[in-house]
C-alpha cells in the first residue's frame, strides 16, 4: 500500500520548549487517522506542521514521497486541505465565495473562475449539504454549517489528504455524527485521507482506521482502534481510569470513563 | 452570475463620477452651463472627431475650464482613488479597521520632507514638480522604509509592530516638523497650509506625472484580489488555501506605500478619504476584493472631488482646506452608516 504522508523523526519547538519529540508516522492513502491526546499534547501542533504552517526545527515530512519544504504554496494546496477549528470570520463574504476560494491553487492570477470550477463547487456544497446557504453571509449561518462550508471549501481543493483540527468540538451531537459521516464518506467514496485530531474518544473509536495517541509531543501508541484504547493506554495518557466494553465484538470498544 | 452584478454596480459609479465632475465644473465663481463644460471637454478629448461649435463659449470659459478647473477636478479625483485604494488594501492586509493610507507614517514623513522643502525655498524643480512635492515624496517613502525596517521580525510583518512603529516614528518627525517651523517663523504660514492638503494649483503635469503610477499600482493591487479575500479570513487559512502570505502582504504594502507617498506628494495631508471609504464600500459591497477594489477607486475619486468642489465654492472668495471638508462632511455620514449597520461592520 502507497504511503501518503511520511513524518520521519519529526522535533519541534516553540521558543525552546520541545513540543513534539522526533515523531516518526506513516499514514497510508485512503486511511481515516484520529490523533488523540490531551489538552496541550501537541494534537494541534502536529497538523499545523504537515500542513506546513509551522515549520520542523528537525525531521522531515513527506507528502507522496515530495519534501513538504520543496512543494509551492499552491501545488502544497492542491494536494492538502486544512479544516481548522472553528474560526470567528469578521468579513462579510457569502457562502458561495468562500467556498469558491478553495479553487485559488488552480486558478492563474488573471484567469477568472470557469464552469468547471463552479460545477465543482456547487458539487462540494450539495456534498456537504450547504448548496441552500449559497447567498447567505458567512456570517449568518450556525457553527455546524460554518463548519460544513468550511469542509466544502476543502473539498473544492481536490486534495488527497484532509487534516482537520476538533471538526466537531462545538457541535451538537447531530452535527457530530453528520460531519464525522461526511468525513467517513469522502474517505470510502473518493479516497481522500483523513487525519482529524479529536477529544471524543469514542467517536474516535467509531470512526477511525487508526487512532495515534499522543503524550507531552511523543506518540505513545498507533495501532487500530481496539488495540489503542486499552485501559493501561489511557490511563497512562489522561491519568484516568476506564471501562471498557465490547459491544458485539466490532473491534471498536466504548469507552466509559470511572469517577476519580 | 457575479460578474455581471459587479459590472452593473461599476458602471453606475462610473456615471455618477462622469457626472459629478461634469457638474462640479460648471461651479465656482464663475458659473459655466452644463451644456458648455459638455462641449468644452468633448471637444478637448474629441477622440470621437464630433463637430462640435465651441465658438459661441467666452474664451476665458474655455480658458478656466481647461486649465483650471479640469486639472483640479482630476487631480483631486486621482489622489481620492489612491488614497482610498491604498486605504483598503492596509486595512485587509493588517486586518485592522483603523488602518489608512497613513498608517506607516507617509504623511509625517511627506510633511517632514515638505517642509524642509519650504525652508529651504529653493523653487525649482524637476519635470515641473516643484522641489516640495519632490522632498514630500522623498520623505514618505523613506519613512516608510524605515517603519517597514523597524517593524520586520526575521521575515515576518506583524501587524502590531507596523502600527506602533509608525506612530511613534510619526511622532518623532512631527516633533522634528514643529522645531523647525519655530526656528522658521516666516515659513509657518506655507508649512501649516501644506500640511493642511489642497489642490489649489492643481496643473497637468501633475496628473501626468502621478496618472500612470496610479493606474499601475492600482491594477496590480486589484490582481491581488482574491490573495487578500483570503487572507482577510486568517492567515493561516489563507496558506493552507496556497496562498503565499508572506510575500503577498509585502509587495501590496510596498504597492501602496508608493502610491500613497505619489498621493501626498502632490496633494498634502488629507485625511478621513482613505479611512472612511473603504468602509464604506465594505458596508454596501461586502468583503469581496474583486469588487471592493474597484468600487473604492471610484467611490474614492468622487468623494474626494466633491469635498474638494464644496472646498473651493461654499465661501466665496476663500478656500476652505479640503481636509476639513472630508472630516466635517464624511465623518457624520460614516457615523451614521456605522450605527445602521452594526452587524456587518469589519470588527
Ligand atoms: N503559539 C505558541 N507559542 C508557544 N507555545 C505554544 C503555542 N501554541 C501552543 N503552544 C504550546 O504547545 C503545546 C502543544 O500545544 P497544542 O496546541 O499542539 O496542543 P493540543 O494537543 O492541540 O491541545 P488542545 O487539546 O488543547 O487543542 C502546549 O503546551 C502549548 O502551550
Ligand atoms: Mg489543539
Amino acid at each position: 500500500m502507497d504511503s501518503i504522508v511520511n513524518i520521519k523523526n519529526l522535533s519541534f519547538k516553540y521558543d525552546k520548549i520541545d513540543i513534539l519529540k522526533r515523531i516518526t508516522l506513516e499514514v497510508v492513502t485512503g486511511n481515516f487517522i484520529s490523533i488523540l491526546g490531551p489538552n496541550g499534547s501537541g494534537k494541534t501542533t502536529l497538523l499545523k506542521n504537515i500542513s506546513s504552517t509551522l515549520k520542523p526545527n528537525n525531521g522531515s515530512i513527506l507528502i507522496e514521497m515530495q519534501d513538504i519544504r520543496k512543494i509551492k504554496h499552491k501545488e502544497l494546496a492542491k494536494k492538502l486541505a486544512v479544516v481548522h477549528q472553528s474560526t470567528e470570520v469578521h468579513f462579510d463574504f457569502s457562502v458561495y465565495n468562500v467556498v469558491m476560494m478553495g479553487r485559488f491553487p488552480y486558478l492563474k492570477r488573471f484567469q477568472s473562475e470557469s464552469k468547471k470550477d463552479e460545477e465543482i463547487v456547487k458539487e462540494a456544497m450539495l456534498n456537504t449539504s450547504t448548496w441552500h446557504l449559497k447567498d447567505k453571509s458567512i456570517n449568518e449561518i450556525s457553527g455546524g454549517e460554518k463548519q460544513r462550508v468550511v469542509i466544502a471549501r476543502a473539498l473544492t481543493q481536490q486534495p488527497k489528504v484532509l487534516l482537520l483540527d476538533e471538526p466537531i468540538s462545538h457541535l451538537d451531537i447531530k452535527y457530530q455524527i453528520e460531519i464525522l459521516d461526511l468525513c467517513k464518506r469522502l474517505n470510502k467514496e473518493q479516497n481522500i485521507t483523513v487525519i482529524t485530531t479529536l477529544h471524543d474518544i469514542n467517536m474516535a473509536s467509531r470512526y477511525s482506521d487508526y487512532i495515534v495517541l499522543l503524550k507531552e509531543g511523543n506518540i505513545k501508541e498507533v495501532d487500530v482502534p481496539h488495540k489503542t484504547l486499552t485501559e493501561e493506554n489511557i490511563e497512562e495518557v489522561y491519568g484516568i481510569k476506564v471501562e471498557l466494553i465490547n459491544r458485539n465484538n466490532d473491534k471498536r470498544p466504548i469507552i466509559l470513563p470511572r469517577s476519580v | 452570475m457575479f460578474k455581471k452584478l459587479y459590472k452593473t454596480k461599476i458602471i453606475i459609479l462610473l456615471l455618477i463620477f462622469i457626472f459629478s465632475v461634469l457638474f462640479s465644473i460648471t461651479l465656482g465663481d464663475v458659473r459655466i452651463p452644463f451644456l458648455d463644460t459638455a462641449r468644452i471637454i468633448i471637444n478637448e478629448i474629441n477622440i470621437f472627431n464630433f463637430e462640435i461649435n465651441i465658438d459661441h463659449i467666452k474664451k476665458s470659459h474655455i480658458f478656466i475650464v481647461t486649465n483650471i478647473r479640469l486639472p483640479r477636478i482630476l487631480l483631486a479625483s486621482l489622489v481620492g482613488a489612491i488614497l482610498s485604494v491604498v486605504g483598503t488594501s492596509y486595512q485587509s492586509i493588517f486586518k485592522n479597521p483603523m488602518a489608512d493610507p497613513y498608517v506607516m507614517g507617509v504623511s509625517s514623513g511627506a510633511a517632514f520632507g515638505a517642509t524642509i522643502g519650504i525652508i529651504l525655498g529653493i523653487s525649482k524643480g524637476i519635470l515641473g514638480f516643484g522641489l516640495t512635492s519632490i522632498m514630500a515624496f522623498a520623505g514618505a517613502l523613506l519613512t516608510t522604509i524605515l517603519v517597514y525596517n523597524l517593524a520586520r521580525i526575521g521575515n515576518k510583518i506583524s501587524t502590531t509592530s507596523i502600527l506602533l512603529a509608525g506612530i511613534v516614528v510619526s511622532s518623532i518627525l512631527s516633533a522634528g516638523i514643529s522645531l523647525m517651523m519655530i526656528f522658521n517663523h516666516d515659513d509657518l504660514a506655507s508649512i501649516v497650509s501644506w500640511t493642511m492638503g489642497s489642490f489649489n494649483g492643481a496643473s497637468w503635469t501633475q496628473i501626468a506625472v502621478i496618472f500612470i503610477p496610479a493606474l499601475i499600482g492600482t491594477l496590480f493591487l486589484s490582481s491581488f484580489s482574491r490573495e487578500l479575500n483570503a487572507i482577510v479570513l486568517g492567515e493561516e487559512q489563507a496558506q493552507n488555501l496556497g496562498v503565499n502570505v508572506e510575500f503577498t502582504k509585502k509587495i501590496i504594502l510596498i504597492t501602496a506605500s508608493f502610491l500613497a507617498a505619489s498621493a501626498v506628494s502632490v496633494s498634502g495631508i488629507i485625511g478621513f478619504v482613505g479611512l472612511i471609504v473603504p468602509h464604506l464600500f465594505r458596508l454596501i459591497f461586502g468583503a469581496d476584493h474583486r469588487i471592493l477594489l474597484p468600487v473604492s477607486v471610484i467611490g474614492g475619486a468622487v468623494f474626494l472631488l466633491i469635498c474638494d468642489t464644496l472646498a473651493r465654492t461654499v465661501l466665496q472668495g476663500i478656500e476652505i482646506p479640503v481636509g476639513i471638508i472630508t472630516s466635517v462632511f464624511g465623518g457624520p455620514f460614516f457615523l451614521y452608516l456605522l450605527k445602521r449597520n452594526k452587524s456587518k461592520r469589519l470588527v
